[in-house]
């Protein structure tokens, strides 16, 4: 089984060059220090920034500089600011090559839900029905269950919807696996982690084809 | 040259009354108006309706209006950064209403470029779409969303001039450039106002036009919500 980091890690290996990434919060947030050092990649923040930056040295930090997660941040050479019209205008146009966020649920045809569950304290779906309305590709990172124990790999979600028909791959603590017409297919599998187990902690229709490589990361 | 300036904050609200509804830029604390939401609290105007992106914190931006509970309507896209406001809304005391962010950041753009509605993928097949029109275009389904109407814009920029132009700086910029011109009128606060001239028109990010009073700002906070460094 993978924890948080493993899962970034390998998130970070499906970014390629050339790329422009919106990473939301959470485990996504972790991709961004597992990604090659000899590719061009840059990271978009959805309150209006490309080429986002690390976190800025002590002492250096800028409150008009900050992250959609509202944390302070740096902006790199080459780096742009938008006002949230434009920011939304590069995700729904579809100029941003890669998006990559958490979710409570994904269902076997591409379905998302992540945030809200009735009855507890909704928040608010921020920037997330945007992304996962326009993004061409769009990469799940969750854990495999729920703290209950229950599959969060659903044949359909239980809870309120982020958007349709739209996630294409997932990589969770146990397995890589993309969302294809006749349900989940199993790519890879965490080390250690048996095809019987991820079979076990999957609800959905999933499609074992041959054998199923252990991931590299 | 038309003159925007006013003298002060008090004289930049002229007009703001209970049941009105208001813009205010910002993104999370970042680059929000905080003497116009000060004067605001002051002036205990009722039954506001808000559209702005979050809803502050406890003890600072809109949470300072949900303390005296002025606000009737919270429009967001969200909220989670502040107990009052869950409070008022699990009691019923405030109604609440959750929108994509990119839909309201088009919702603003929409009003004040004077579309009367917009069609966005976002929300499509959600709950909040329901009761929405769609349509499909090129084969993908799009949600109808309504321009916004307010009475009152309240904007906060980096410089601007005595005719209005302004400047942002970072990510302070947000919601602010698209909530001028979206409202009645447009107040905007400045952290340094110039006379005409003193700013290249080349790199003005808000014409004029879409402002109706501008000032000079003072004491500004600027809180960090998150504060996130690394060791050098």
């Amino acid at each position: 089984m993978l924890d948080k980091n493993g899962i970034a890690q390998r998130i970070a290996k499906e970014v390629k060059d050339g790329y422009y990434v919106n990473l939301g919060i959470g485990i996504p947030t972790l991709v961004a220090n597992y990604v090659r050092d000899d590719i061009q990649v840059e990271f978009q923040s959805e309150n209006g920034i490309l080429g986002m930056g690390p976190f800025p040295i002590k002492g250096e930090e800028d409150p008009d500089l900050i992250n959609a997660g509202k944390q302070t941040i740096t902006a790199l050479p080459g780096a742009s600011f938008f006002d949230s019209a434009m920011s939304f205008g590069m995700i729904r146009g579809q100029h941003v090559d890669l998006t990559i966020l958490g979710a409570m649920e994904v269902a076997q045809n591409g379905d998302i839900a992540s945030w809200k569950i009735p009855g507890k304290l909704v928040k608010g779906m921020g920037g997330a029905m945007d992304l996962v309305g326009s993004a061409k590709n769009i990469i799940v990172a969750m854990t495999h269950m729920n703290k209950y124990g229950d599959s969060k790999l659903l044949k359909r979600c239980n809870l309120p919807l982020t958007g349709v028909q739209c996630v294409k791959t997932i990589v969770t603590d146990m397995a890589v696996l993309k969302v294809t017409e006749e349900g989940f297919k199993l790519m890879e599998r965490a080390p250690g982690v048996s095809v019987e187990e991820i079979k076990k902690a999957t609800e959905g229709t999933l499609i074992v084809e041959g054998d199923i490589p252990e991931m590299k990361l | 040259m038309i003159k925007k300036t006013v003298a002060n904050v008090e004289e930049a609200l002229e007009g703001v009354e209970d049941n009105m509804t208001l813009m205010l830029g910002g993104f999370g604390l970042c680059g929000i108006p905080e003497n116009s939401i000060a004067e605001l609290v002051k002036r205990n105007v009722q039954n506001l309706t808000c559209i702005s992106n979050n809803a502050g914190v406890d003890d600072f931006g809109l949470g300072l209006l949900l303390k005296q509970k002025q606000i009737k309507k919270m429009i967001a896209s969200y909220v989670g950064e502040n107990a009052e406001f869950e409070r008022q809304m699990l009691s019923g005391e405030m109604e609440v209403e959750l929108t994509p962010q990119g839909t309201l950041a088009a919702k603003c753009q929409a009003a004040q470029q004077g579309y009367p509605a917009i069609y966005t993928p976002a929300g499509y097949g959600t709950e909040v779409a329901l009761n929405k029109e769609t349509r499909m275009f090129d084969g993908k389904m799009y949600v109808m969303e309504h321009a916004y109407k307010a009475d009152f814009a309240f904007i906060k920029a980096w410089k601007g001039d005595e005719a209005g132009n302004l400047i942002f700086n970072g990510t302070a910029r947000n919601f602010n450039p698209i909530m001028c011109g979206a409202a009645k009128i447009t107040v905007v606060e400045v952290e340094e106002l110039v006379k005409p001239g003193k700013l290249d028109p080349n790199q003005i990010h808000i014409p004029g036009i879409f402002v109706q009073r501008i000032f000079q700002g003072k004491d500004y906070e600027k809180r960090i919500e998150q504060l996130t460094v690394r060791e050098a």
